[in-house]
């Protein structure tokens, strides 16, 4: 059982990035104008 | 010019009034580096084509330095520049270049920056309470899964110690709604939610030093992740209706050019204006606060101070309200109040003293938790009781009725109200229709009376050329050609309307209170009122305006307008009275004109010349009978009845205070939105109720568990997410249910007409 001394950290911490990833995004405002997102990527420019 | 504008719309925007520089200058703020950002509120953007449009406009302006469109909240952000090659630039070509690709743009006041911190705050609770919950439920798994000893009391730990920052994190919206409605001796859904994870987390934690087997750390976190969500989607729909009708808000003038004792103009914000203080008033500009003429003579529209859509003429002495438009003169007013004390302040007075009982509305979710938590908490301590005294062990007493206050805690409950307003609220944004709040949603579900306003709500609020009697192609040229050198309504339709090609004329002059008057080789030509047309007068006037042309005169021809009738107003109020609604007319009108229009519509009942003061009253009587009404209305006088009724509606042409006032706003002209808006919400309701009876249903089979004690940790998890799930699956049943009408009425009826441009040409 000693292996979960490191999955536990390593599941943490993996988890602790997603969640680093969200508060980021949602800072940068990232999910300001989800509707204008979607047609832009259409766009060429 | 994009798909989305058609070429019309763009004319009849060039011909608008504008936000001067100056106004421009007072709404954008230095960003430094001669640097300023102004946030314009485009309403009719809606799709990529248009994206693309608008920001080629702006950025080939040589003052534009950046320009974003946000789809979302339909605003453009734009950044520009003080001085442009040394010139002191000229940040009105943003809104000229807007309007010359087809959209109106408009000033906004100061950002709701408070609400978007909250959303802000909101996500981030659910980001990390959603963190918390994955990796707690993880461990759960594993100790589920038969991990004991050592390694249970591990994953207990572990999971104690992700769960407590979480709570204290993201658990804080739910302890200071509880506390705060403790405070006041009441109870809210958030006091079983706060007693409950609390509670929860304790007992766990107790059992998890004294190495004890069930540990409810996935749950009280799953719990607060859920709840948060229904939390957020509330927040966001409100907001989300808050930004775009804020960013309609179209000037209530910001300023104005005051002229100072010694003949210098300065143009100072509409708060700094003094009593006593000159003011210079142009043709096009809305009266910025309560005054009186000194010099000039013009025709006023107080359509949106009195509901009476005549144009009014003042000469030297006649008093003017803020709010009302400078139609075709110049004035010198003197301002005989400060905006604080100006009509505008007094009908705000009268709707807040109006909204007393608004006030008192309890939403369901409350009341529903009026009823819920005192049982819930009942039937916890009984339970806690009768297993401490028939059992004996105390501690599994205290361990049995947490399960109990877990099992029942209203997660559903707290999911099944938000998720169905939130996806009603995107099914009614869908149609131009939005709410401020939820609370909006559910008192329109129980109206049974709709009051109308008339002049802008039933009526468009400008006249429409209805007759040219026997007037021919020429006078028809003639009569068009004059016409387009006036701002006047009359003369703006008469203008718009005339097909034939409109005769050129060098020199128009108009004179207010009269008409126009043109000379030409062949005599002198005068458009205006049949007296100074100088032919005979009225025959009937009744509810229509006339307008003679004459030659020297002689009458050539004769016009006749009436106010528009708003589209889909018969229809709209066949299907309320085909639904069993009562309807009213409240107007500031004269009784004739009301009348005349009641017939017309069929509607049931109408009341003429009221004051605000008397709409109020009206609506108060309607409810003192036992009704409960619906206002739809737009003027400033309107506002006062908009807040006093239970439930109110503007369209978003209505005066900012009306949209204000207004629980839901429509953005299509049609006035189907208010059968619609009814509609959705009363389906919105049913569904509601069908959660309560859904998340009720699931409590009758889980409680019994809990309190026979049998509900361990796995059980409860299962049983909390699968009564969540179905609530929220019961609520997206609305959203198909109604796309599923719309393609039965499209087939039915063609495609949809009246594009949003369109509304928002009579926003102004």
């Amino acid at each position: 059982m000693s292996i979960l001394v490191y999955l536990i950290p390593i599941a943490l911490m993996l988890g602790g990035l997603g969640l680093a990833a969200f508060l980021w995004s949602l800072r940068a405002g990232q999910y300001d104008d989800l509707e204008g997102a979607s047609w832009r990527v259409l766009d060429d420019d | 010019m994009s798909c989305c504008v058609d070429a019309d719309s763009v004319i009849a925007l060039a011909s608008d009034s504008k936000a001067s520089n100056e106004e421009m200058l007072l709404a954008s703020r230095p960003l430094g580096n001669g640097l300023r950002q102004v946030d314009l509120s485009v309403p009719a953007v809606h799709c990529g084509a248009c994206i693309v449009t608008i920001e080629t406009a702006l950025k080939a302006l040589p003052v534009v330095e950046s320009a974003r469109v946000n789809l979302t909240s339909r605003r453009v952000s734009c950044v520009w520049r003080e001085s442009v090659g040394g010139q002191p630039s000229d940040p009105g070509a943003i809104l000229d270049a807007l309007s010359g690709c087809g959209y109106r743009g408009h000033l906004f006041t100061a950002a709701p920056e408070a609400d978007d911190k909250l959303r802000m705050k909101l996500l981030q609770a659910v980001g990390i309470s959603g963190f918390a919950a994955t990796n707690i439920m993880l461990l759960s798994v594993s100790v589920w899964s038969g991990a004991d000893a050592a390694t249970r009391d591990m994953f207990h730990w572990i999971s104690a110690v992700i769960a407590a920052p979480v709570l204290i994190y993201a658990g804080r919206f739910f302890y200071a709604s509880a506390w705060e409605a403790l405070r006041r001796g009441r109870t809210n859904m958030d006091v079983p939610i706060a007693l409950a994870i609390t509670l929860s987390y304790a007992v766990s934690l107790w059992e998890t030093i004294h190495s004890g087997e069930h540990a409810w750390f996935d749950a009280t976190v799953t719990l607060l992740f859920f709840l948060l969500i229904g939390r957020t989607l509330d927040h966001i729909m409100r907001n989300k209706a808050r930004s775009a009708i804020s960013g309609l808000a179209r000037l209530a003038p910001r300023g104005a050019t005051v002229l100072e004792a010694d003949g210098s103009r300065r143009y100072v914000p509409v708060e700094d204006i003094a009593v006593g203080e000159r003011l210079a008033l142009a043709a096009g500009e809305r009266v910025p606060v309560d005054a009186k003429v000194l010099t000039g003579e013009s025709d006023v529209d107080m359509s949106i101070v009195t509901g009476e859509s005549r144009a009014v003429t003042v000469t030297p002495g006649s008093e003017l309200k803020s709010g009302a438009m400078n139609l075709t003169g110049s004035l010198v007013v003197e301002a005989v109040a400060t905006a604080r004390d100006s009509l505008l302040s007094e009908i705000i007075g009268l709707m807040e003293a109006a909204e007393g009982g608004r006030a008192r509305y309890r939403r369901i979710a409350d009341r529903a938790a009026s009823y819920y938590s005192p049982v819930v908490h009942l039937l916890a301590f009984v339970t806690f009781l009768g297993w401490g005294i028939f059992g004996g062990d105390w501690k599994q007493a205290m361990l049995i009725s947490v399960a109990v206050l877990i099992i029942t805690c209203p997660c559903a409950l707290g999911l099944a109200v938000p998720v169905v307003q939130v996806v009603a609220a995107g099914e009614l944004f869908r149609r131009g229709i939005m709410v401020k709040d939820g609370s909006a949603m559910e008192r329109l579900a129980e109206i049974d009376a709709v009051a109308f306003d008339k002049t802008g709500t039933l009526t468009m609020g400008r006249p429409r050329l209805v007759g040219s009697g026997t007037a021919d192609a020429q006078a028809l040229s003639l009569a068009a050609g004059m016409a387009r050198h006036s701002r006047h309504p009359l003369s703006m339709a008469l203008a718009r309307q005339v097909e034939a090609p409109p005769a050129d004329f060098e020199t128009v002059t108009e004179i207010p209170g009269a008409g126009l008057e043109a000379k030409r080789p062949e005599g002198v030509y005068r458009l205006g009122s049949p007296a100074f047309a100088g032919t005979a007068k009225d025959e009937d006037s009744g509810a229509r305006s006339s307008v003679a042309l004459s030659l020297d005169g002689r009458e050539l021809a004769r016009f006749f307008f009436e106010d528009t009738l708003r589209p889909g107003a018969q229809g709209a109020v066949a299907a309320l009275q085909g639904q069993g609604y009562a309807t009213y007319i409240l107007s500031g009108d004269g009784r004739p004109v009301v009348s005349a229009m009641a017939r017309r519509l069929k509607i049931d009942g109408w009341f003429g010349a009221l004051t605000p003061k008397d709409k109020v009253e009206v609506c108060e009587g309607l409810a003192a009978k036992g009704h409960r009404v619906l206002m739809v209305g737009d003027g400033i006088n309107d506002a006062p009845a908009l807040a006093a009724a239970h439930v109110s509606m503007a369209p978003a042409s209505a005066a900012d205070v009306g949209r204000q006032a207004a629980d839901l706003v429509f953005m299509h002209e049609g006035l189907e939105a208010v059968p619609a808006a009814i509609d959705i919400s009363r389906r919105a309701g049913r569904l509601i109720r069908e959660n309560f009876v859904l998340a009720i249903g699931y409590n009758v089979i889980a409680v019994p568990i809990a309190i026979a004690g049998y509900a361990t940790p796995l059980i409860a998890a299962v049983a909390m997410s699968t009564s969540s799930l179905i609530v929220v699956s019961n609520a997206l049943r609305l959203g198909r249910l109604s796309r599923k009408a719309d393609k039965a009425t499209e087939a039915a009826r063609g495609p949809a007409t009246g594009t949003l441009p369109d509304a928002m040409r009579t926003v102004s």
